[in-house]
């Protein structure tokens, strides 16, 4: 096992490079987060107070430090709008979520099933979407979902509807474009744990007289729950603070936060409303990013 | 039991189903991208109008530049410094700060991108640097060394060790061990790694959007801000050539990783 000692060595100096530029890029990014998330709007450049200059001297820092308040905080628990966009967020996130896994998991299910050499073609399949731009993926759905467009059109041939449906600036829009965009990520952990399972277990329970939905609700489902926690996971942090998504294909009457964040920013220009409203995302984004790290790890450890 | 039995009725209609859902809004956007008509839902003939167009549309040509560079350059130095951090973390052993190291590798691959554009930005204006090709590089870096790392590191994670250790008990030190052993064992995974940064740089909008400077618009920028004012055929014909340009790279990204199952072990999924 020496080898193995003095090949760490070296190995460990490999981290030095993005160590570094984690810090500096990651880390450190925050503390400016949160440092003008206590700070005052100013119309100035940049549009916030008070500034730190650490030249000035030590009293102009402290009074600086002084300057520093919860104001931004208070304000986004008082107005409605923020408490809104964040329960809408999550109600949003849960709601996609699971429609995310009530779609995913036969699809996953079918995969798993497939005959051994099939298996990987469908994987393929499955990422290759995810490797097409999200933007243009997004676009897509608007081609189809507008007034004149095919969705309407096919509706309307099969007479199911003798008007046009309005689909675009609806939430069904916004859910239709976030499964078709998170499918993937439900998909891929999914389908990795029910391929490990052994079909003998499935067998013995219908050999012993199970119907086959409680089979499956006794047998596969219970040993799949590592994927279904995984894919979950994987939806459900992204979506809470999606953007792109709503902006594109739901109304504007309703936002998320990550909206909210972006107007408080790029219109309004309140960036330390804006850096408040990032923070409380982040905390309340913590407990299921903790949780996902340490599925990540807990993965690793074993694919070794 | 045979393997066929087991495929239920099911099994094969959820299956064409989730494929049709995946592909053919992607198939249709192709489509349409060579419709004469100016309407979009009115089918007019074949033809490649909208290519002239984009190719006469300066602001899209010079974003669709900008994009390729950032995604270039950024995508290389992700690779480089991904391929590090996989090394140390899966044959580093105990390191001070171990945790802390893994932990800011793990938390941008979901963190939402309006925190890690934000962020950024807020630093590049306390440092009072120019906005524009630089700082969305440097953006793009941070977010995709990530993933770099993640596959990088599975596929150190698969490689028999046993290979470096002999190499070393020939005489190679742990340096030559790595770049003659377990260098060429991992190529694949690099450039997959590669080719990965190298696409979700050339899709992300919302860490760009924040990152750049005026007059210095990115390709997914230019995209969102027509995408807004409604559905154009030139922008159905820029989304038909990022689709085959990635197809591309997707070609290529298989062909080394279908190199690297016939050395051994099937590589990363990715």
């Amino acid at each position: 096992m020496s080898g193995r000692r003095i090949f760490a060595r070296p190995a460990r100096f490999a981290a030095i490079a993005p160590y570094v530029w984690m810090v500096l890029f990651f880390l450190v990014p925050f503390g400016f987060v949160l440092k003008i998330s206590l700070s005052q709007t100013a119309i100035a450049q940049p549009p916030y107070e008070p500034v730190f200059d650490l030249m000035a001297g030590w009293e102009v820092l402290k009074a600086a430090f002084a300057a520093l308040s919860l104001d931004n905080f208070k304000l986004l628990v008082s107005d409605d709008i923020y408490v809104f966009a964040y329960v809408r967020s999550l109600t949003v996130a849960v709601t996609a979520s699971a429609l995310l896994l009530m779609i995913g998991y036969p699809i996953a299910y079918g995969m798993a099933r497939l005959p051994r050499r099939w298996q990987g073609v469908a994987m393929v399949l499955v990422i290759v979407p995810f490797w097409t731009s999200f933007l243009i993926r997004i676009y897509a759905w608007i081609n189809i979902l507008q007034h004149d467009g095919l969705l309407n059109q096919i509706l309307l041939a099969l007479h199911l509807v003798s008007q046009p449906v309005v689909w675009l600036s609806t939430d069904s829009a916004m859910y239709i474009g976030i499964v078709y965009s998170y499918l993937p990520f439900m998909i891929l952990p999914l389908y990795a744990t029910l391929a490990k399972m052994e079909p003998v277990l499935e067998e013995a329970a219908s050999d012993l007289g199970a119907p086959p939905w409680r089979v499956f609700w006794l047998v596969t489902f219970p040993l799949s729950l590592p994927g279904v926690g995984a894919g979950v996971l994987l939806c459900f942090i992204p979506i809470v603070g999606e953007f792109v998504i709503p902006d594109l294909l739901a109304g504007s009457n309703s936002l998320m936060i990550g909206q909210t964040l972006w107007l408080e920013f790029f219109t309004n220009k309140d960036w330390p409303v804006a850096s408040a409203a990032a923070m409380v995302l982040l905390v309340v984004l913590l407990v299921p990013l903790l949780l996902y790290e340490r599925l990540q790890k807990r993965q690793l450890e074993q694919g070794r | 039991m045979s393997e066929a039995s087991r495929l239920s009725r099911f099994n094969i209609a959820s299956l064409a189903l989730g494929l049709a859902f995946l592909y053919l809004p992607i198939l249709i956007l192709v489509i349409y991208s060579f419709n004469a008509s100016r309407l979009v839902t009115v089918w007019g003939g074949w033809s490649l109008r909208w290519y002239y167009e984009f190719f006469g549309d300066r602001a899209m040509i010079e974003a669709a530049w900008m994009s390729l560079r950032v995604a270039v350059s950024s995508a290389n130095i992700a690779t480089l410094l991904g391929t590090l951090a996989a090394v140390a973390l899966s044959r580093g052993e105990r390191f001070r700060g171990r945790t802390l190291f893994s932990g800011m590798l793990y938390a941008p691959l979901v963190m939402p991108e309006v925190i890690a554009g934000l962020s950024l930005l807020l630093l590049f204006v306390a440092l009072n640097a120019e906005r524009g090709f630089w700082t969305v590089t440097i953006a793009h870096t941070t977010l995709t060394m990530c993933f770099v790392a993640v596959i990088v590191q599975s596929r150190l994670g698969s490689l028999d060790r046993s290979l470096e250790e002999a190499a070393m008990d020939l005489g190679c030190n742990p340096v030559r061990a790595f770049v003659a052993v377990t260098l060429p064992l991992i190529a694949p995974a690099i450039v997959a790694g590669w080719m990965l940064a190298f696409t979700l740089s050339l899709d992300d909008l919302v860490i760009a959007s924040f990152t750049t400077g005026p007059g210095s618009a990115t390709l997914p920028i230019r995209i969102y801000s027509e995408v807004r004012l409604g559905v154009k055929p030139e922008i159905n014909a820029i989304c038909t050539l990022v689709i085959a340009l990635i197809a591309v790279v997707i070609v290529i990204a298989s062909l080394a990783s279908k190199l690297s199952s016939s050395q051994g072990e099937s590589a990363a999924p990715l």
